[in-house]
């Protein structure tokens, strides 16, 4: 009795756990079937303790919403000509969130977009190389097991101080990882962010994005039923990595961890490769009833949710699924991650076809099993039955337990509010603000992250615009599974300030919502919906815990203004190092909290596409939104004055709301030549990024209104720089005075040199050096 | 002209290139899988990049011994047009059908950026079009770009006006500076002495759309159609 409650206990279930175990079953679980239970309701496969609070997130849109609306109120219902909005239905969610592998939305056209992110924090923190390799595998079959063929990827990764030797180690591996994955599978890498911070030291973040497209009408859905349909596993054989890896990603990362590499899993991008065209070929045949690639929890994860899902049993032999190795036990089978698989349920009758597809692309395709009515899942080994289950008690949703968690506010919280920006000597002199500017886009969190995306492949496809037109979002042509010449793209983004959402969870959360929407807007996309992936602390630390629940709240606030539903995503507790002493560690020891948000936004006017890029010397340089008198949570303050502790900046809902329409509707009106939204680093950063792709210059002038380090590198939100050409001014200002948003004429496009009150602040070509080759330095030097 | 798109297993620029010459160019194209041994009736065939048999071994190793490859070879040798980009040109090398080899890059990284190419003949069907020496910017995307033959193919390649492309810098010098794999002399892409066998590391088809914001492959393509 002890005995069985210290196994349980080690594989990482709690005492009331195991009690819900025998109850479940009405016996004692023998050792296959509990670790089957340990790795489906570990936090990773199960979301035990944030389904509470997922569930309060918006999961549809509310009509039209902001985007197509006249801002001023007036024709609230029909759209004001030429200024868009997307058709009736265009936008729309095809499944709730959890309810597939990813989340689908219509893009117009009789096509949908799956598109999905995913963390693998814990094996990038062991095996950098082959924890970020193995994370874009499976966010790629996350999309194309439901027909999807992916078409473009994104990527965010966190890191300790890039001048420490384990942070380049890490990095040079993630980076390389990602590249030989995602390079061979075939699908670009279009965009992404990297952002540095001592708390991410021991924990990085692997953040993969992918997003596919299918015919709406061809959707494979993650399902099994049918009594008597033959059930296959296909393609790569069954090996003993990755075993426990879900559990794995369920603790804390301490000096112990490195006895879990067996727990990393190991990736082969060719595999992938044929696994793709295998899949999208065997659906595309409509002999499949249900299909799910094999991630975390491999062969009794994808069983028991298929299973669950079709309301269904089944009979697995595992004698018959491929291995890699001999003598492997049963529950080493149903627990092993190995890559590149995918279960399938095939229309009884159909088993040549499918085998002949998986043959002409060489790759294992074996009858494992069969689709039963009894709802239970039996596991036989040898002829014994070693494991039976009711499925639905596996499963989120069914028997997997669900938790409501206590939290309680950081004393931090408080400490940071008392911050005042009159403790901060103001810089006034031209000779300090180059100084500062040099600072900041020599910063590796600002500086140009070239190093790392030229590592990507980002243009095969042939269909990402941003290679040659910079976009605050990457732009990505939807060719047609039909043929013909493609008419709409989607525009995607990813983002989250793990700084700000450390300063104010709520607010920190509202503004990477708002900043991923935003890009969109500025790439001339309309916002559509997210997805997220919510890397925080130990779930069991009620600061860490505190966290978490601010950032939903803060999340749902956004995403309804925006009306951008949550159409799923995926949750990495325990990032944070040792959690000795009191239940769940010190919050300290944990990474910022850090929410990242994939924004989808539909173009289906390529007409729209906009460019962050200053065109020509001449143009008039406006700022859309307001500066505020406001230096915190800025990478100035913190990196460059050295004060840690302060609040998130300045943000307000509705003014953000009012800025992205304003630029939406511009740039409908066709009225911008170029938008770039004031973001880290603030306004200097943003203008010299929107000089450097044509080697243009700006002349600005700051303002009696506001301390100058407030109005320069000041990160306040909602704010937009736009340029335009002088003979669209008045209709620029008309608009912006008729729908009352703020604007302030900044100075116009020059020919070279970064010019703030008639002082050359840096010269173009020594600022465009800094920018571009800092990193490289730091990592090759 | 009728065209062929090679699929090996691993190919990832297939649909690219069926996508430019069947929705951009209006032409006749079929893909031609691996395993099959006819050309059906292609008047040029292209082997598109990618990575066949996942590189694994080396390079276009694995993929010169498919099935259709012998079809190629005998497609070349009665002077049919075959291309290789990237991994093409890679199994073109392995295969014999282009002489030199393809090397891990210098700095032993995968690249994927644009870079700037000067053409150095006019004397094939891709370059006819081109004037001596200018210049089109045109992306790479590869891990073993650098091109190499001994002095002897060097001095042949030469002699027999065979390099098409170089490295060069935006104004059209060939330096070291600018030279993206190691790659010796620069060169970027030969043809074969009887002119009909083409391989390139650089990717035309990624530069020939205007959504793109970058025609400069397209003047390629045109050219292998003007009648």
């Amino acid at each position: 009795m002890n005995n069985l409650l210290e196994t349980a206990q080690k594989l990482g279930l709690l005492p009331e756990e195991l009690d819900k175990i025998k109850e479940i079953l009405g016996r004692e679980p023998n050792f296959t079937e509990l670790s089957a239970y340990s790795v489906m309701w570990s936090e990773h496969c199960s979301y035990k303790n944030s389904i509470v609070w997922l569930k309060t997130l918006p999961k549809s849109k509310k009509g039209n919403g902001i985007w197509g609306k006249q801002v001023n109120g007036a024709n609230e219902d029909t759209p004001p000509a030429g200024a868009g909005g997307l058709p009736s239905g265009v936008g729309g969610l095809l499944v709730e969130a959890g309810q597939e592998n990813a989340g689908l939305v219509d893009i117009g056209d009789g096509l949908a977009c799956a598109f999905k992110i995913e963390s693998h924090n814990h094996p990038s923190a062991l095996e950098p190389y082959q924890g970020a390799a193995t994370g874009v595998g499976g966010i790629n079959r996350d999309i194309f097991t439901m027909g999807a063929r992916p078409i473009a990827q994104l990527n965010t990764l966190r890191f300790g101080n890039p001048t420490h030797e384990r942070t380049k180690f890490l990095m040079r591996g993630v980076v390389k990882g990602i590249g030989d994955y995602g390079n061979a599978f075939g699908v670009p890498t279009v965009g992404g962010e990297v952002f540095f911070d001592e708390c991410y030291h021991t924990n990085p973040l692997v953040n993969a994005f992918s997003a596919g497209i299918l015919e709406i009408d061809k959707m494979a859905s993650a399902t099994s039923y049918g009594v008597g349909n033959p059930v296959f596993i296909v393609g790569s054989a069954t090996g003993k990595d990755g075993i426990h890896g879900a559990a794995f990603a369920s603790k804390d990362i301490t000096a112990d961890s490195i006895k879990d590499l067996p727990a990393v899993q190991v990736g082969d991008p060719f595999q992938e490769k044929l696994l793709l065209e295998a899949s999208l070929e065997v659906i595309a045949s409509g002999h499949v009833i249900g299909m799910q690639d094999m991630g975390a929890a491999g062969v009794i994860c994808s069983t028991a949710e298929m299973s669950a899902k079709g309301e269904h049993g089944m009979r697995i032999d595992l004698d018959k699924v491929p291995l890699r190795q001999a003598n492997m036990h049963g529950w080493e089978i149903l627990l092993s991650e190995s890559q590149e698989r995918m279960l399938v349920v095939v229309k009884k009758g159909q088993e040549q076809a499918i085998l002949d597809i998986f043959e002409k692309w060489d790759l294992n395709c074996v009858e494992i099993g069969v689709v039963t009515d009894t709802k239970r899942l039996e596991f036989y080994q040898h002829g014994e039955m070693i494991a039976d289950l009711p499925a639905e008690s596996l499963v989120l949703g069914g028997g997997a337990p669900v938790y409501k968690r206590e939290w309680s506010e950081p004393a931090y919280f408080q400490a940071f509010q008392k911050f005042n920006i009159n403790t901060v000597a103001e810089p006034k002199t031209t000779g300090e603000f180059t100084k500062i500017l040099t600072h900041l886009l020599s910063h590796p969190n600002i500086a140009s992250k070239r190093w790392v995306y030229e590592q990507y492949d980002s243009m095969v496809g042939t269909a990402n615009a941003s290679t040659n037109a910079p976009a605050d979002a990457a732009v990505v042509l939807v060719k047609h599974p039909k043929g013909g010449k493609a008419n709409r793209a989607i525009v995607i983004t990813v983002d989250c300030n793990g700084r700000y959402v450390h300063a104010n969870p709520e607010i920190g959360t509202m503004i990477a919502v708002c900043e991923s929407a935003r890009n969109v807007v500025c790439a001339g996309g309309e916002p559509v919906a997210i997805t997220n992936n919510l890397n925080f602390g130990n779930p069991y630390n009620l600061e860490v815990y505190w966290q978490f629940v601010g950032a939903i709240k803060g999340m749902k606030m956004a995403c309804e203004a925006l009306n951008t539903p949550v159409t799923g995503g995926n949750v990495s507790f325990y990032n944070q190092s040792s959690s000795v002493g009191k239940a769940g560690g010190d919050v300290n020891n944990a990474v910022f909290p850090t929410p990242t948000i994939g924004m989808l936004g539909v173009m289906d006017n390529l007409a729209y596409q906009t460019t962050l890029d200053f065109k020509q010397a001449g143009d008039l340089i406006y700022l859309v939104g307001k500066s505020q008198e406001d230096i915190a949570c800025s990478e100035y303050l913190y990196s460059y004055v050295g004060i840690k502790g302060s609040p998130a900046p300045h943000f307000n809902l509705e003014e953000e709301v009012k800025t992205q329409k304003a630029i939406y509707d511009l740039i409908r009106k066709g009225l911008l030549q170029s938008a770039h939204d004031v973001a880290d680093g603030g306004l200097l950063v943003a203008l010299a990024e929107s000089s450097f792709h044509r080697d243009l210059g700006f002349a600005i002038a700051t303002t009696q209104a506001m301390r100058a380090d407030a109005f320069l590198f000041g990160e306040a939100q909602s704010r937009v720089v736009v340029s335009i050409s002088p003979e669209k001014e008045a209709d620029f200002l008309a608009y912006l005075q008729q729908n009352g948003v703020h604007h302030a004429k900044l100075g116009t496009v020059t020919k070279q040199d970064f010019a703030v009150d008639g002082a050359v602040v840096l010269p173009t070509d020594m600022a465009k050096g800094l920018y571009m080759n800092t990193l490289g330095e730091m990592m090759e030097g | 002209m009728k065209f062929g798109v090679i699929v090996f297993p691993g190919s990832n620029c297939d649909d690219d290139m069926v996508y430019l010459l069947r929705e951009t160019l209006g032409q006749q194209v079929v893909k031609l899988w691996h395993k099959d041994t006819s050309l059906q009736g292609c008047d040029f065939v292209v082997v598109p990049g990618g990575f066949s048999y996942g590189d694994y071994l080396r390079s276009g190793a694995i993929a010169r011994f498919s099935p259709i490859m012998p079809e190629v070879q005998r497609h070349a040798e009665r002077g049919g047009y075959v291309l290789g980009i990237c991994n093409g040109f890679q199994i073109l090398t392995e295969a014999g059908l282009l002489e030199g080899a393809l090397l891990k890059n210098d700095h032993r990284k995968y690249t994927c950026k644009n870079v700037w190419l000067r053409s150095e003949t006019q004397n094939t069907l891709l370059t006819r079009n081109l004037p001596a020496q200018s210049i089109y910017k045109i992306p790479i995307a590869h891990g073993d770009g650098r091109y190499y033959a001994d002095e002897a193919t060097l001095a042949s390649l030469q002699e027999h006006d065979q390099i098409m492309f170089r490295y060069c810098t935006e104004a059209g010098k060939v330096e070291e500076s600018v030279n993206p794999n190691g790659s010796i002399g620069n060169i970027a892409g030969i043809c074969n002495k009887s002119r009909n066998v083409f391989g390139m590391m650089p990717h035309p088809e990624r530069a020939s759309e205007l959504f793109l914001g970058n025609e400069d492959g397209l003047k390629m393509f045109q050219a292998i159609l003007q009648k």
